[in-house]
């Protein structure tokens, strides 16, 4: 039986159209929906299968963040998480995914976990980075953009998708691993098992607790609207479909 | 005083790392690394890293701009696993001190890039769309909806680079190929397979024209009967929305959005796709879009240079015939 880490983060809503501020010092994040990042759910809900397979004994989900992470938290251990960390961060934006990553690979230590799963991507930075950089700083295996995983004792046979289809790995444990898409459907947080997370406990931690240095090393300049693209217009029939892109040299 | 000085301003050199596939071929997205690179001043050293690499070497050292090309054979190179191939970069960036790492923002990269950055302490700066200077870049974050501005203070820069927003390196080149130091095969991880989806269309990623499909399709029986043969008149590579690929009517890597391929290419036919934030997200920077769906209130309309509110199932097989 292993002991697995998952990391979760706090997001703006997936379906929320995002506002720049005008003054371009990011996206105004007050009073909008937030949850838990997609790929992120996808990985609660894989080491969950790991424990219901008999894989994993323990499940410790963990979030870097403000203090409303804890309602992140709380949805991991009712999704069948056994415990929790919160590394409180009050701005979770100035930091890096290299120093996430130093604080992940702090954590996967301190709890003697042998899978750290994690979400190939956070849809509101787009770095897709942490597992890999984890993995480096702990010196373990990576699998990211992960399809499926068959776990074999001190090995782990994994399936990752690539460009152009799947590659298969053999990786050694303890190891790294982050999930794309496609791995599994998450589940919903039935109403008990909400109540009963709620008694679960949760470990406090500041950045200095786990020795990460959280100076800023990227300095954002200004967050800018994407450029609008010109409305278009709607035509008729093929012909006139077939005559506009003639027109516009496109075919 | 003056030391400091200079060791501030040391010219600015990189290390491209190229891409190449199962055979061994070179990878167009490197072309694209490559004029990425040339933004950090003329001294660009490319390393290329297969079980046998002298092909795609020869090929780079034909490249335009390219000073250097670093050949990397052998077993331990084979699926270029992370572990293996971030420890050579690592390798080669401290025996030569370069400032700058580009590769392009693709599965293969994204996957040994963080691991390097992390190995030498510094950032890695994804997705980068815009060099501004040495050490600022722009990058698009919320599926595309904001574009971040983000400067480095890092001694090295690690990017990787959106293929669609650099013109691809030009050959006339003559650059030396030198072996690159050889790292030892990693024990934590062994390359098994790689099972890979079989077309004669043109690469998605690199395509000049796209025709993609989503749930309105309905099944794969449509996208062979209506949709392939369409994007075969046009010579287009074929993409798909997300629906279309939970739904099972085509493979993964043929998904184009947030989670899967950004795409930029001449023209792209979006059919019965509604234009979700993570679809637009792949796609929006093409050239020219059109919109084939019945539903006139369908997000996708609003990216759309052209519109046609109509069953794709008349619309295409009548575009067909009349190409």
């Amino acid at each position: 039986m292993v002991r697995v880490a998952v990391g979760v983060k706090r997001v703006i809503d997936y379906a929320v159209k995002i506002r720049v501020k005008p003054d371009g010092s990011g996206v105004v994040k007050d009073s909008v929906k937030h949850s838990m990042n997609p790929f992120c759910e996808i990985a609660v809900e894989e080491a969950v299968r790991l424990k219901e397979k008999k894989i994993a004994k323990e499940i410790v989900a963990f979030t870097i963040g403000p203090k409303q992470c804890s309602e992140t938290l709380r949805t991991a251990l009712a999704m069948g998480c056994d415990r929790g960390v919160h590394v409180n961060v009050p701005q979770l934006d100035a930091l890096t995914p290299l120093q996430i990553s130093k604080m992940s690979a702090k954590i996967a230590e301190t709890e003697a976990a042998d899978l750290l799963i994690m979400g190939k991507l956070a849809i509101d930075g787009d770095y897709g980075q942490t597992a890999a950089m984890t993995a480096a700083i702990l010196d373990w295996p990576q699998a990211t953009n992960l399809y499926s995983l068959q776990h074999n004792g001190d090995n782990a046979t994994v399936e990752r998708e690539i460009d152009g289809g799947l590659e298969t790995n053999e990786i050694k444990t303890p190891a790294v691993l982050s999930v794309d898409l496609r791995i599994n459907q998450p589940r919903y947080a039935t109403l008990p098992n909400i109540m009963k997370a709620k008694k679960k406990k949760v470990k406090a931690l500041k950045p200095a607790d786990l020795g990460v240095d959280v100076a800023p090393t990227l300095t954002v300049v200004k967050i800018a609207e994407p450029p609008t693209r010109e409305a278009g217009e709607i035509v008729e029939d093929v012909d006139a479909l077939i005559g506009k892109l003639k027109d516009a040299g496109r075919i | 005083m003056l030391r400091a000085f200079s060791s501030r301003v040391r010219a600015a050199s990189s290390l491209v790392l190229a891409e190449v596939n199962a055979a061994g071929e070179l990878q167009a997205s490197s072309l694209s690394a490559i004029s990425a690179a040339s933004k950090f001043g003329s001294d660009i050293s490319v390393v290329v890293a297969a079980e046998d690499a002298s092909a795609a070497a020869q090929s780079l050292a034909g490249v335009s701009g390219v000073t250097r090309v670093l050949a990397a054979s052998g077993a331990q190179y084979k699926g270029g696993i992370a572990e293996v191939v971030a420890p050579l970069l690592k390798e080669i960036q401290v025996a030569s001190g370069v400032t700058h790492i580009v590769g392009p923002a693709t599965p293969y990269a994204k996957n040994i890039l963080p691991r390097l950055a992390a190995l030498l302490d510094v950032n890695h700066i994804s997705d980068v769309i815009e060099i501004e200077s040495e050490d600022t870049f722009q990058r698009p974050i919320y599926a595309g909806n904001a574009i971040a501005t983000v400067q480095s203070a890092d001694p090295i820069k690690i990017i990787s680079v959106r293929a669609t927003n650099f013109a691809p390196a030009e050959e006339g080149g003559s650059a030396a190929v030198e072996d690159a130091p050889s790292v030892a095969d990693s024990d934590l991880s062994k390359f098994v397979g790689q099972e890979l989806t079989a077309s004669d269309r043109p690469e998605l990623s690199s395509a000049s024209k796209v025709v993609a499909g989503g749930r309105a399709l309905k099944s794969t029986e449509a996208f062979e009967t209506v949709l392939y043969p369409l994007a075969d008149k046009l010579g287009a590579g074929v993409g798909a929305s997300r629906a279309a690929v939970d739904a099972g009517y085509v493979p993964n890597d043929m998904q184009v959005g947030q989670t899967g391929k950004i795409v930029a290419p001449e023209l792209y036919i979006a059919v019965g796709i509604s234009g979700a934030i993570q679809h637009l997200a792949g796609m929006k920077d093409s050239k020219t879009i059109v919109a084939i769906n019945t539903d006139a209130d369908a997000p996708i309309f609003q990216v759309a240079d052209y519109g046609l509110v109509q069953d794709l199932f008349k619309a295409l097989p009548e575009m067909t015939e009349k190409l």
